[in-house]
């Protein structure tokens, strides 16, 4: 893959990320100035599931990355959006956060405790949004040199438990009954499972040449 | 006793078929252009499709209250057996058979019996019931329902003095409601309410909205409208009535009884225990003030609240 590939691709999945944020404040704009329905019949819902969604989404593309890579060598380029997804599905998430507090909330602290004592989908979703600050703090090309590709590699295997966290958070706040977190729950879950399961092929194969050569 | 022009003003079972052989018409017309034909069934349309109810005004409805716009009442729906997002049943219900419709009585009654939906649109005047529709998620909507209350229909019923209690079955029916595959929930959707509950002049046995005829989503041909109560109480699409001696199993009750009671009353004090119940976002508002104060019984605690006295709301919740 060229390096003008590469810039064209990136300004593409820029504007994948940024269009949908433009969109919604597009929309906020109309529901204060020409159309008061612009944001749909309940707002508060629709802002919190759009910022939320996405955030689960990016998140989820982000950990299809490295899979692939190893699936398909030839994809090897992909590493290099690995890391402005992270960085997007972190952005998505602190606007789920932030409407979360804004609506829900209101910016109150009692409220916000109260929720907290009670409520174990607040500390999920806040658990996956919390796991992914460390990341984006050690996502400069700086920080992974500092700390070391080991430890950083380790540092950021917390992403598996951030997006656990989101889809069980996800789980948490549908009502019984209702399943549709299935299908984010299973692509996670094939996503995770296939990281220990190349892990296993690879070393297989490692281990292969020296007795076909016998052979 | 109703004297037979008030009888005549109901449309008549005729027109009613006609109006909805011309939408089906209208729709294979525009089918021939896929595009048209997505049009005709959009949600708006069911405006045309919808026959009209001559409706009285009552004293029983909320007085100086703008009532929620009709595209959100039809577009924002809890109707699981078309769907759990709340634009499903809005695109999901469109060709659900709501005529022919008989809802079948039985239980503890001097004699079961089958009203058709004809006979039930003429059992009793309709009048207009502008109501706050409370959904137990924590939201708010103004309707201007079409009914008459609950208790007149009873009374055709014939419930023998041993019932204390009244079921409301959903129709059952998994090849009309695409939704019904999709939700880990125990079909027929299944409500009740306590017989003195049933029989309070606010409850409202429904047939329509904006004095029209109930569109699919919103619970057609016949739904029952239980104004102090959270919304899932209100069963929709109505297809059997049964009187018992026993409280009757509920469907959220089942799914989860710490967070849906028998009850269900709307009470700011008893949070869910996912969410707040102290306030709720106004369907239709605009973002920065969506949010007003939820009241107790949604408001009609004048009229309700001798109904539990001496109970515990927390524990019966």
């Amino acid at each position: 893959m060229s390096n003008r590939w590469i810039v064209v691709l990136k300004v593409l999945v820029h504007a994948a990320c940024l269009l949908p944020l433009a969109y919604l404040v597009w929309l906020f704009y109309r529901s204060a100035t020409v159309d008061p329905s612009a944001l749909g019949p309940d707002p508060t819902s629709k802002v919190s599931l759009f910022t939320g969604f996405g955030a689960l989404r990016l998140i989820v593309i982000s950990l299809v990355i490295s899979p692939v890579r190893k699936l398909l060598p030839r994809l090897g380029w992909l590493i290099r959006f690995r890391r402005m997804l992270g960085l997007y599905a972190f952005a998505w998430a602190t606007l789920h956060v932030l409407a979360y507090l804004w609506l829900y909330v209101g910016w109150s602290w009692p409220a916000l405790l109260d929720d907290l004592s009670r409520r174990r989908y607040i500390w999920a979703g806040l658990t996956a949004w919390g796991l992914m600050v460390p990341l984006a703090l050690t996502s400069t090309t700086w920080s992974i040199r500092a700390l070391g590709g080991k430890r950083w590699n380790l540092l950021h295997r917390l992403v598996y438990v951030s997006a656990i966290a989101a889809v069980v958070h996800y789980w948490w706040i549908v009502k019984a009954g209702v399943l549709s977190p299935l299908t984010v729950t299973v692509t996670l879950g094939v996503l995770l499972l296939l990281r220990p399961f190349l892990a296993w092929w690879k070393a297989r194969r490692s281990a292969r040449p020296a007795t076909s050569a016998v052979a | 006793m109703r004297t037979p022009s008030e009888i005549a003003e109901i449309t008549p079972k005729s027109a009613y078929q006609n109006r909805r052989q011309f939408m089906a018409a209208a729709a294979a017309t525009a089918g021939v252009a896929a595009f048209a034909g997505e049009r005709f069934l959009r949600p708006e349309q069911a405006v045309e499709a919808a026959t009209k109810l001559t409706t009285a005004k009552s004293q029983l409805s909320l007085q100086g209250v703008e009532p929620t716009a009709y595209k959100d009442i039809t577009s924002y729906n809890n109707f699981y057996e078309f769907g759990t997002a709340k634009s499903d049943p809005s695109e999901n219900a469109q060709h659900f058979k709501t005529y022919p419709w008989n809802v079948k009585v039985s239980g503890l009654v001097k004699q079961p019996k089958t009203f058709s939906i004809d006979q039930l649109l003429k059992l009793r005047p309709q009048e207009e019931r502008i109501y706050r529709f409370r959904c137990v998620e924590g939201w708010s909507m103004v309707v201007p329902w079409a009914g008459y209350s609950l208790s007149e229909f009873i009374k055709e019923c014939d419930p023998l003095p041993s019932a204390k209690f009244v079921q409301f079955l959903t129709l059952n029916d998994p090849s009309q409601m695409p939704g019904m595959r999709e939700a880990n929930i125990g079909w027929p959707y299944s409500e009740g309410l306590r017989m003195d509950e049933a029989m309070h002049p606010l409850t409202l046995l429904t047939f329509g909205i904006y004095g029209e005829t109930l569109p699919n989503q919103d619970g057609a041909p016949v739904r029952l409208i239980v104004p102090w109560k959270y919304g899932f109480k209100s069963a929709k699409s109505i297809a059997q009535v049964k009187f018992l001696d026993k409280m009757p199993h509920t469907t959220w009750n089942d799914l989860a009884a710490n967070e849906y009671g028998f009850y269900s009353n709307v009470n700011p004090e008893v949070d869910h225990p996912r969410w707040s119940q102290k306030t709720e976002r106004v369907i239709g508002a605009p973002i920065w003030k969506q949010r007003q104060p939820t009241l107790m019984f949604n408001g009609y605690a004048d009229q309700v609240a001798s109904l539990y006295k001496g109970m515990d709301l927390r524990k019966n919740y």
